[in-house]
This record gives structure tokens, C-alpha cells and sequence, in this order.
């Protein structure tokens, strides 16, 4: 909110020269954070007060042009050119004399134009930095000193505060809140400009106003209208109201809207003026009906809900209220007769109203955030007072007033609430002088209240919180001051304040922050990362360590890149969730991969010439539930959910594990003086994955498999081994396909894998410590095998029986290790067949190897792989 | 070779005599001596030292001479022999150090040579700034929590006492999960990790200090400091007696750990709908300490010379939030606070445009390494 400083320290009560920069560091610790004080109109220079004296029309130009004889007052009148037509001979106008400075830095000189020396400039309010009115020079009233200062004049010289003002704290919306807290700050008495200056008989009601009613009391609990008659509808607004509506960044529109707009900005209440003779019939507040359209002020037919609250006549809806007039009744350059509306309206009503129709006003930007339900009949008895004043018009005594009785609330809080919640020690005095700053009013309570539910309460109704019986001593309560109960009844215009830590907020805010002292930390008794926590760092590290750098990508989606993976229309990995409002219509879809996301990413470096490059990412995907998406309840709040509750709620949320991806393109090792390097290929992305599930310790084993996006013939699944005899898929690994390849536009041969991380860690968690190994000291018999087995026969399965033949037989346990350090395809081979020869190693605990034993327990092996897929010894006829 | 000569002969003792053998031994080491290489000296060795030998031979023939003078010419021959034998490991040990001192001179490399076969890997400072911010609560005792990213309305806002059409839920703006049919579902993606705080509450026993980090989303344009993808981190702590003096107490900790001792930190009054007392936290600047702020002080780039960086926010837990979690509010209090991963790195490593986090262009991560 921008307001003037000026104006805020008038109404506080405190010097205009206050330092702005004080003023700032006060709102600011009060919280009312300032953004900037801006200095406004002190780079105004030479600008003075001149009556034009003569008007000469130039003619032969494409536009008007006067030449005008301008007097300041003493000396001859000089002559200036000017391109506006809204004054007259005798006007009193500012004029920017030769050397004067405008706001900017735009310096005025004597020059010639139009055949004529110009001696100066008659400004427009634009040119004075009072608005964005170019359309005419802004014309003084008669009474402005001629010669005059213009800066001192009309008050020019301030600067405007920024303040941001956050949803709780609507009362400060205002010059009045602004001030208020400004005065408790600087310890100054502040008088209420909301009461000031008002009539005795401000609540007088009469027959002789526009008649009007509340007809639904949940939209509406107060509506005032009063009246203006014979309103001079051309009459000025004043240049004083002009500048602090300018300083706040509010157009100059009428008398009367300006007048609405100043009480506004002054005391945070909406005003609206409607035309008393375009009215018809009398006023209700109600909720639109089915069907009922309004043409609001912005000119826009909208399709009003049945939840919104309107202003309607016998004609139907006029006004949304609280939101936006409607154009049927506004006042226009000719409505001599007014009803000034000013009402309280229901803040989650208009919340909803102006969300529902995208329509946000300075109007419902205060009601959402509280209006004080007491301003309607004040403001409304200044602005038509205001009116007659300016606009020469007459104020129709009393007014209509529709009220639903609200009752008052009243917070019961210990004395000592605050002091608990700071942890230091304020006292009963500066507790109850906060809360008479705040505006509330104290009493004692008669005896401590009995605990109601502290929430779920609507406001209005008595509420006793924790502070009630928290610090309730009955015993101690008669002699212990300090635990004494404060009955405490806010003011109108906190609607904010309805619990006890309400108030404490208000006293430790009060009493300053900086004033909260500090207490070293107690250690907590937490144990550390969990084991999942400690193996997710370890991956990271692990991968990074072995050449991938780690990015993050835009989690985000598309069936067209579901199409580009060639994932088919009934994969599960379609099923992704739907974002309502998605940051790009391109991609509505929550990912179901990590990886495409880490392609584009790819793609990036590779543009940016980064082609040898392995990335890996660690993120969340999103499944949705087979049979579509659910809906999650919204739980009470007055109590903790259920068990039941809480497992409808997970029950609809999608599936989120946790993945991680790695991808690979370029070379993998590089050229250098050492020699060649090696292209990454498909088993780089198949050994990140044994890396990961290396990693975290998970036994696993490795099958060839056929699934998009991955090439059909060189795509592994990953399973690790669960309990007993259980598998779980973990993930892909492999060379990308090449129509993913072309559809992205990778380099050929890109290689990737990704694994889900939940399912091993999960595997992983249930493993429990590493069992340390018995290191045997005697020595390794080593045996080599060549093995001839069909082409198809994957090296694994291999190495598998291998081990196997070995565990099943007398031999078990001798088999230390087993290694394959060569595949031969060719003609020695035989043709589809291929050798595989591997290193085994063999160590006894208790011995050491006789060579007949180690040739036994080599057959063991060769002879299971030789049953299980065919294998022979290749030499072996 | 002849056999031990036990019979007296006068001929064949000759080369016993003194003479003989001074003479022998002076040939043996004038041979050991000229020996420049290991080869020659292993030569010399043969010829000097060697089974058939002068001395070896000689020494054959003590057996021959007269049982008186035996031995006599045994001490003398056996003195010689050991003179020779030592000579001998001399030179060699000599040899052998020249012989080494040449080869690692000549297998000398440049071992500045790059040995850079792979390009380096890295992890993302996101990564590694969120672990350091949340080990800094870890070694206070507090656990990490986790929790979705898509989440339910209830969690992200209802239960941290922001209510429907309440304008806090408008500062946040909020992505939205479609429902069934495209209508509502009650999710979210989450906007803040604050609803982990919700799910602490309802699944672990108190008291509780839990820390959350992880990626929230906004609907919101990106920009330089603005990004509908980021990652926050903040604290929890339930328990009996909270004020806020241990809010303060648990701030300046963990500026303390995170960006060096003695910068002061300020709590300025702020408002979020879960905390009650609520404050933003700035603290001292770590990079100019103030010095930018005083009259002709150099200019600051990381303050802005303002002297002060704004870090997090915190506050009381709103009592409201614990009834919503079942928490009798009459006999525990809360504190929380939290802050943007992505506004620590900017702070702390001098990340300017935040974009650079999302990207993902290599050079961004491989700067920091593997720990940041």
C-alpha cells in the first residue's frame, strides 16, 4: 500500500519533520514492513502560482495552440505557449517559470515555438507528478496566492510510503492503522480521525433515505445509505485531496468518487456512490439468483454464482458487493442526487466473489482482509458531509442503517500468557498498556472461564483459548496477581484478534523483538539420519565420484513426451497426474520418469558444447492410481484427524517413490596422450546401475529385457533380491532406442538407466549391519575355464551356475570368487556359439587345497553349467 | 677340484707362502676395485673369490704342509679370504647405488601430465547445501522428515490454519492437482514443506524435533530470485516450556553453524497463518558485517548495503495448528522455521540468478564438487 507520510503523520498527531527513515524503522518493527520511502516533489523547482491574464489562439497549426500572457503578480506578464484548451483568461494555473526543474531532472527554459518566445510552462498534474492526467493544465482555485511557491503550496513536498501489509492486519490498509501504530510507537496519544468531527447524531436513522435491508445476514451484517441532494456535479476536488489521492496512486476521477477514494484510503473503509435517480425500488443485500447477470463499472457483463453477494433493486443486481459497482447506477458527469453506500460485508464472501470472477478492487482487497464493522455510519456521515461541503450539495439528515446484531467478543487470557510464550518476564502494567494501545478493552475477569474447543469457534462468540486455563491456578488465582485472568474485548477493526496467543502476539510485538531474549539450544535426543537417509548421500556421492554430475530438471510432463518414448497407450507409466492450472500448457502432466526430464537437460549441455557428459538426478515421480484420480477430503480442523481420516487422505494422494536417473552420451573416456578413449555405450548405464544397487548393499541380479524407451536388445532390468525367494524390479539400464534417440534428438548410442530408490531402500533397510567376513590365511588355488555356450545364453546365468555347482556339492564354500575375464565369438567358437572364460578362485577356512579337491570342485561348476545351459569345456573334446 | 691335500709337499705349498698370498690378495682387490660395473665385479668375483680360485686353491693345500705350520697359514689364508669378501660387498653395494641412482633418473616422467580419462562428476549444490543446512539441526538433535510433493490441501493449508477464501492462501499461489472428472481433488503440489510439520505431529511421539527439507512448487513466473520450482527447509520443535527464547536461541545456532560465529541476527514481526508469534530473521551480513552501511563504507553486493540479509521465516507454532494435529496446546508449545535452499545458496555462495539451479548446465554443479 502507498500512502503519504505526510498524512500519516498528521493524523498521529506527530511533527511533519519526523525523519522518514525512523518512521520507516518503527512501522517496520511494529510490522508493518516499509518497503521504500519515496521522496516525492522535493526535486520540484521555479514552479509558482499565475493567473492567465490573456489568451491569444494561434492558428495554422495541426492542433490548438494558445500563446498565453501569464502574471505572477509583480513584474510585467510574460508570454507562454500552451497546447491545452481547459482554462481561461483570470485562471490561476502553475507555472514552471525559465530555470525551473520538474520532477526528473526536466529542466524549463525560455525558448521559442510557434513564432513565439515561450517563457516557461503551464503544467499539466501530470507534469507535477501528481497522477497521469496529461488531458488539460491543472487549474488552481481563485484563492491560490498568486506568486506562490507551488511545492509549498500545494503540499508537494513528502514522501510516499510503501508499505506491505500482510492478510491479517486489514485494519492497516489505512492512514488510520498506519497511524495508530505509528503513535504507539513514538508513546504520542493518538485521537481516532474515524470519530473526530463527527455529528451527534451520526446514528440517527430516517424515512427520508433510500430504503434498504439485509437479506442474507451470513453475506452482510451492517449497510448504511445516506443521501446528498443538488450535488454540483462539475464541482473541483480540491487540490489538497488531489495530492494524497496522487501520492497513493489513485487516479482523479470526480468529486464525489474522489471523495470515496480519500475516506477510503483514510479510514480503510469502501464507499460506493450510486445515482439516486437511476435507483429503482428499495435496496437489499442478498446472493445472486440463478442466472442473474451484472455489467460491472469495468464494463464486462459477468454470469453472477449463486454464492455471490450483490446490491440489487427492483431491478435486480446493481453492484457486486464489496467487489465492483455495477454501470447501470453509476454516477456519471450529470447525477446531481447521490446515495453513498458503506457497508460490512462477509470477508470470505467477497473473498470468494472477487477470486470467482477475477475481479480485484481496492474495495474487496480490504474486505477480504477485515473491514471495521463500526465504520459505516461515521464514514458515511463525513462523506456526506464532504459532499456538501465540495459539491455544493445537501446532506439529507439521518440515514438508512440495516444491522444483524454480532456479538462482541471477548478474550480470556492469564495475565502472564504473554510472558509464557516469550519466555521472559513483562509484567501486568505493560501487558495491559499494550492492549490498550492495540485498542482493546481490559477488564478482570470474574473468575477464570471454563475452556471451550478453541477453535471452530465462529468469531462473535465468547472464546476462551489456551491461555484460559493453561496458567489457571483456582487456588493461587485470588492472591497471585500474576495469575490473574484479563477479560479482553478488541477493537472493531481487529477482527483478527480472537485467541489468547492473539494477544500475546501483540504484547511481544509491542514490547519489541529485539527484546525476546535468547536461549541457548537443549540438545534434543535425535538419532541421526536413518539408514535410508545415510545410503541416498552415499549414492550421490558414488555416482558423482565415478564421473556424473548431478542437475535438477523440471519435474513436469506430457503425453507428447510419452509419445516420444515410445511408451505405449497402456503403459503404467501414462498415468500421470494432472496439473489443474499448469505453469505451461505444454506440459500438464506431473513426470512419471526422471529421465526425460534429465534428456532435456542433456540436451542443454550438449547445445552449450558439453558432449561428453554423464548427468544423474535424484527427484520424486508422480503415478497416479490405476482406476483414476481421487479426491482427498478436507478434515476438520477443531481436533486431530482420525486414523481413519488420516488413511483417506494418503489412500487418494498418487504414488510418489523416489527415483534416480543417470544418463551417458560422448565419450566416456576421452581421448589423450595415453592413447584412445572408449564411446559411452549401454554398459556404462547398465554399471551406474549395479553401482547404485551396489551401493546400498542389495543383492541383485541382472536379466535382458524389452522395454521402452530402451533399445530392445540392450535394455537390462535391474531386481533386487527382497526376503526370501522375492524379487522386485528396481529399474532399466541400457541404450537408449533409437527412434527416443531421433525423436529427441540425442547423439547416437545415448545410454541411460533408472531405477526406483524407494524399492531399494526398502530391500536395503530390511538387510540390517554388513556380517563381517572370516578371512581365511591360507592360500587361493585358481582355475581357469573356457566355456562354449550358444550365443544367446546370457553371461550371467553363467556365472550363476557356476556358483551354484559349486555351493550344491561337497565343495560348498570354497568358491571365493569367480571373475569373467573374456568373451570370444568367432571361429573357433563354432558358429552361434560364443567362449566365456572365467577365473575361479578357490581357499578353504581350515586348509589348504589338495589339487585333487580343486580339480573336483572346478568340475562341480563346469559340470552344473553344462546341465543347466549346455556349457563345454572349450579344449575338451 | 682336488681334494684336501694331506700329504707334505714343498711344491705344492708353495702358495702358502706369505709372499704368495699377500701377493694373490693384492691382485683380488686391485681386480674387485677396477670393477665398474656389476658384471665385471661379479667377474672378479669368480676369478678372486670363486671355487677355483688362487686363494680357494691355495687354502686346498694347508692339508700339505708340515702339521706345525698349518696353522699358521690357515689364519693367514682365512684373514686374506675375508678381506676379499668384504671388498667384494663393498664394491657391490657401491655398484648396486649407482646402478639404481641411474635407473630412477632414466624412469623419471612428468607427473604433471593430465590422467583425466573421464570428465569430473559433481553433485548439485541444492543437493549439498540442503544436506550441510540440515545436518546443522541434526547435530542439535533434531531428525530429518520426509513427505510428498503432492499433497493434500488439508496438510499444505487447513492444518497449518489456513482456511479457505482466507487471503493467505492467496500468497501463495497455489498449483493445483486436477480431481475426478477434472474437478477438485483436495491436492496440491505442495507450496511450502510445512505440511511435513502436520505429519510429524501426527506420527511421532513427543516431544519432537524433526527438520524438513525438500521441493516445493508455486505457480509463479520465473525470474532471477523467482522459480516454480524450489526447495525449502525448515524446523520443528514440540515440546514442553517452548518460548520464544529458544526460537531465538535455535536461529542464531544455526546462523552460527551455517555462516560463521558472532553475526547478529533480528527477528522482525511478520505473519504466517501456523505461527503465532511470527517473524521474518535477518541476519548480520556475513560478507560486509555492516561496514557498508557506514558513511563511505565500500558497497556490498551481498546485503546491498543494507548491512542485514533477510534469511527465514519463523514463529511460535499457532496453538490452532496443534489442536489440528491432536496436541493438547495446555501443555506443549512449538516453535518452527524455515528457509529457501535456493535463497542460502544465493546467500552463502553468491548464486545470482536462481534459474541456474534448474537449468542443469554442468558447469553449474561441477563448480561446487561433490560437497559444497
Amino acid at each position: 500500500m502507498r500512502i503519504s507520510l505526510n498524512w500519516v503523520l498528521e493524523v498521529a498527531g506527530l511533527d511533519p519533520d519526523t525523519d522518514p527513515a525512523e518512521v520507516g524503522r518503527r512501522l517496520t518493527a511494529a510490522g508493518l514492513e516499509v518497503e521504500s520511502a519515496e521522496q516525492v516533489g522535493h526535486d520540484i523547482e521555479g514552479v509558482v502560482v499565475a493567473e492567465v491574464t490573456a489568451i491569444e489562439e494561434l492558428t495554422g497549426f495541426k492542433k490548438p495552440v494558445r500563446y498565453c500572457q501569464v502574471s505572477t503578480g509583480t513584474g510585467e506578464p510574460r508570454g507562454v505557449i500552451c497546447g491545452a484548451v481547459n482554462f481561461s483568461a483570470g485562471d490561476r494555473v502553475p507555472l514552471a517559470q525559465p530555470g525551473a526543474r520538474l520532477p526528473g531532472g526536466f529542466e524549463i527554459g525560455a525558448r521559442k515555438t510557434y513564432g513565439h518566445l515561450s517563457e516557461g510552462m503551464i503544467c499539466s498534474a501530470a507534469e507535477l507528478g501528481l497522477g497521469d492526467d496529461h488531458s488539460g493544465i491543472l487549474v488552481l482555485p481563485p484563492d491560490a496566492p498568486l506568486g506562490a511557491d507551488f511545492v509549498q503550496y500545494a503540499g508537494l513536498a513528502d514522501h510516499v510510503l510503501d508499505i506491505a501489509v500482510t492478510p491479517d492486519r486489514g485494519y492497516a490498509l489505512s492512514v488510520r492503522g498506519v497511524s495508530r501504530e505509528l503513535a504507539t510507537s513514538y508513546g504520542v496519544r493518538f485521537t481516532d480521525p474515524a470519530y473526530a468531527d463527527l455529528p451527534a447524531d451520526v446514528a440517527a436513522v430516517s424515512d427520508q433515505v433510500h430504503p434498504a435491508s439485509i437479506g442474507d445476514p451470513t453475506a452482510c451484517d451492517r449497510f448504511v445509505l445516506r443521501e446528498v441532494h443538488g450535488f454540483n456535479p462539475a464541482a473541483p476536488t480540491p487540490l489538497p485531496m488531489r495530492v494524497r489521492l496522487a501520492r497513493s496512486g489513485m487516479r482523479n476521477v470526480s468529486l464525489a468518487v474522489d471523495i470515496t477514494n480519500y475516506l477510503m484510503l483514510e479510514l480503510g473503509q469502501p464507499l460506493h456512490a450510486f445515482d439516486g435517480d437511476r435507483l429503482s425500488g428499495p435496496i437489499v443485500v442478498r446472493r445472486a439468483q440463478p442466472g442473474e447477470k451484472l455489467e460491472a463499472l469495468d464494463h464486462v457483463v459477468r454470469e453472477l454464482d449463486p454464492d455471490d453477494v450483490v446490491i440489487a433493486d427492483s431491478s435486480g443486481a446493481i453492484s457486486m458487493a464489496g467487489t465492483m459497482g455495477g454501470l447501470s447506477t453509476e454516477i456519471s458527469d450529470t447525477s446531481t442526487d447521490l446515495v453513498i453506500e458503506a457497508a460490512h460485508f462477509d470477508s470470505r464472501a467477497i473473498a470468494r466473489e472477487s477470486r470467482r470472477h477475477r475481479l480485484f478492487s481496492e474495495a474487496s482487497y480490504r474486505f477480504e482482509r477485515g473491514v471495521d464493522r463500526e465504520l459505516p455510519l461515521p464514514v458515511t456521515a463525513k462523506a456526506v458531509a464532504l459532499l456538501a461541503e465540495l459539491g455544493g450539495g445537501t446532506a439529507v439528515p439521518g440515514c438508512t442503517h440495516a444491522q444483524v446484531d454480532v456479538p462482541q467478543v471477548t478474550i480470556t487470557m492469564a495475565v502472564d500468557y504473554p510472558d509464557k510464550v516469550a519466555g521472559t518476564v513483562y509484567g501486568r502494567d505493560a501487558v495491559l498498556r499494550r492492549l490498550h494501545d492495540v485498542g482493546c478493552e481490559v477488564s478482570e475477569a470474574s473468575r477464570p472461564q471454563e475452556p471451550e474447543a478453541a477453535s471452530g469457534t465462529p468469531p462473535g462468540r465468547v472464546v476462551t483459548g489456551t491461555g484460559a486455563n493453561r496458567y489457571q491456578r483456582p487456588d493461587h488465582g485470588k492472591h497471585d496477581r500474576s495469575k490473574q485472568m484479563l477479560a479482553v474485548m478488541p477493537p472493531s477493526w481487529r477482527s483478527d484478534l480472537r485467541y489468547p496467543w492473539d494477544l500475546a502476539e501483540e504484547v511481544i510485538r509491542l514490547e519489541g523483538y529485539e527484546n525476546v531474549p535468547v536461549r541457548t539450544p537443549r540438545a534434543a535426543a535425535g538419532r541421526g539420519l536413518t539408514e535410508r537417509q545415510r545410503l541416498r548421500r552415499t549414492t550421490g556421492r558414488s555416482l558423482a565420484w565415478s564421473g556424473y554430475v548431478e542437475v535438477l530438471s523440471m519435474p513436469f510432463s506430457s503425453p507428447a513426451e510419452f509419445d516420444r518414448l515410445l511408451l505405449p497407450e497402456d503403459d503404467p507409466r501414462r498415468l500421470a497426474p494432472v496439473i489443474a492450472n499448469p505453469l505451461n500448457d505444454d506440459e500438464p502432466l506431473m513426470r512419471t520418469m526422471v529421465l526425460p526430464g534429465l534428456l532435456r537437460v542433456l540436451l542443454r549441455n550438449i547445445g552449450r558444447g558439453f558432449t561428453d557428459v554423464g548427468l544423474f538426478e535424484t527427484g520424486r515421480v508422480f503415478l497416479q492410481h490405476r482406476n483414476g484420480p481421487r479426491a482427498a477430503p478436507i478434515l476438520r480442523t477443531d481436533r486431530g484427524p482420525t486414523v481413519h481420516e488420516v488413511a483417506t487422505l494418503e489412500a487418494a494422494l498418487p504414488e510418489q517413490p523416489l527415483h534416480i536417473a543417470a544418463v551417458v552420451t560422448g565419450e566416456r573416456e576421452l581421448d589423450g596422450w595415453w592413447g584412445q578413449g572408449r564411446p559411452a555405450g549401454w554398459q556404462d548405464a547398465v554399471e551406474a546401475a549395479r553401482q547404485v544397487l551396489r551401493d546400498n548393499r542389495v543383492p541383485f541380479h541382472i536379466r535382458a529385457e524389452q522395454t521402452p524407451p530402451w533399445h530392445p536388445g540392450r535394455c537390462a532390468a535391474l531386481f533386487v533380491q527382497a526376503e526370501e525367494g522375492q524379487e522386485w524390479l528396481a529399474g532399466y539400464a541400457g541404450e537408449l532406442h533409437p527412434r527416443v534417440i531421433t525423436a529427441f534428438g540425442l547423439p547416437p548410442r545415448t545410454s541411460a538407466m533408472e531405477l526406483d530408490l524407494s524399492v531399494i531402500e526398502t530391500a536395503a533397510a530390511a538387510l540390517g549391519p554388513v556380517e563381517a567376513p572370516a578371512i581365511s590365511p591360507y592360500p587361493v588355488a585358481t582355475q581357469d575355464v573356457a566355456l562354449l555356450v550358444p550365443e544367446s545364453v546370457p553371461a550371467a546365468e553363467v556365472e550363476d551356475a557356476l556358483v551354484e555347482g559349486v555351493e550344491h556339492s561337497e565343495y560348498r564354500g570354497l568358491l571365493e570368487g569367480v571373475r569373467l575375464f573374456d568373451v570370444y565369438t568367432g571361429e573357433q567358437a563354432g558358429p552361434g556359439r560364443k567362449s566365456l572364460a572365467y577365473t575361479l578362485r578357490f581357499r578353504a577356512p581350515d586348509r589348504t587345497l589338495t589339487a585333487e579337491e580343486i580339480t573336483a570342485a572346478r568340475d562341480a561348476a563346469v559340470e552344473e553349467a553344462a546341465r543347466r545351459l549346455g556349457a563345454a569345456l572349450r579344449g575338451a573334446s | 677340484m682336488s681334494a684336501p691335500n694331506k700329504q707334505y709337499d714343498p711344491v705344492e705349498v708353495a702358495s702358502l707362502s706369505p709372499g704368495e698370498i699377500t701377493r694373490m690378495r693384492d691382485e683380488a682387490l686391485a681386480a674387485v676395485a677396477a670393477a665398474g660395473t656389476l658384471d665385471e665385479l661379479k667377474a672378479a668375483r669368480l676369478a678372486h673369490a670363486g671355487d677355483r680360485s688362487p686363494l680357494r686353491l691355495a687354502n686346498a693345500e694347508i692339508g700339505a704342509l708340515p702339521p706345525g705350520a698349518r696353522a699358521e697359514a690357515g689364519k693367514r689364508i682365512g684373514t686374506t679370504m675375508r678381506a676379499v669378501s668384504q671388498a667384494l660387498a663393498a664394491r657391490q653395494q657401491v655398484l648396486e647405488e649407482e646402478r639404481d641412482q641411474r635407473v630412477l633418473i632414466e624412469e623419471a616422467v612428468d607427473v604433471t601430465l593430465p590422467w583425466d580419462h573421464r570428465p569430473p562428476g559433481a553433485r548439485h549444490p541444492v543437493t549439498t547445501v540442503g544436506e550441510r543446512l540440515a545436518d546443522v539441526f541434526v547435530s542439535m538433535g533434531y531428525e530429518i522428515a520426509e513427505g510428498p510433493e503432492i499433497e493434500a490441501e488439508w496438510y499444505n493449508f487447513d492444518a497449518l490454519n489456513i482456511p479457505p477464501d482466507h487471503p493467505a492462501r492467496e500468497m501463495q499461489d497455489t498449483l493445483f492437482v486436477a480431481g475426478p472428472d477434472g474437478g477438485r481433488s483436495g491436492m496440491v503440489l505442495r507450496t511450502h514443506t510445512s505440511p511435513v510439520q502436520i505429519r510429524a505431529m501426527l506420527t511421532r511421539p513427543l516431544p519432537l524435533y524433526v527438520v524438513s527439507p525438500g521441493r516445493c512448487y508455486r505457480n509463479e513466473a520465473q525470474d532471477a530470485t523467482h522459480s516454480p520450482v524450489f526447495h525449502q527447509i525448515e524446523c520443528l520443535a514440540v515440546d514442553e516450556g517452548l518460548t520464544m527464547a529458544d526460537l531465538r536461541g535455535a536461529v542464531q545456532a544455526f546462523v552460527d553453524a551455517m555462516f560463521g560465529e558472532g553475526l547478529r541476527t533480528r527477528l522482525r514481526p511478520d505473519y504466517f497463518p501456523f505461527t503465532e508469534p511470527s517473524a521474518d530473521v535477518s541476519m548480520e551480513c556475513h560478507v560486509c558485517r555492516g561496514a557498508s552501511t557506514r558513511p563511505g563504507g565500500p558497497a556490498c553486493r551481498v546485503c546491498r548495503s543494507q548491512g542485514w540479509i533477510e534469511l527465514a521465516g519463523c514463529g511460535m507454532v499457532n496453538p490452532r495448528v496443534l489442536i489440528a494435529c491432536g496436541i493438547d496446546p495446555d501443555r506443549y508449545s512449538g516453535f518452527a522455521f524455515g528457509l529457501g535452499i535456493e535463497r542460502a545458496l544465493m546467500v552463502r555462495h553468491g548464486v545470482t540468478d536462481i534459474r541456474d539451479t534448474l537449468e542443469g548446465d554442468v558447469r553449474f554443479s561441477r563448480a561446487f564438487g561433490v560437497e559444497a
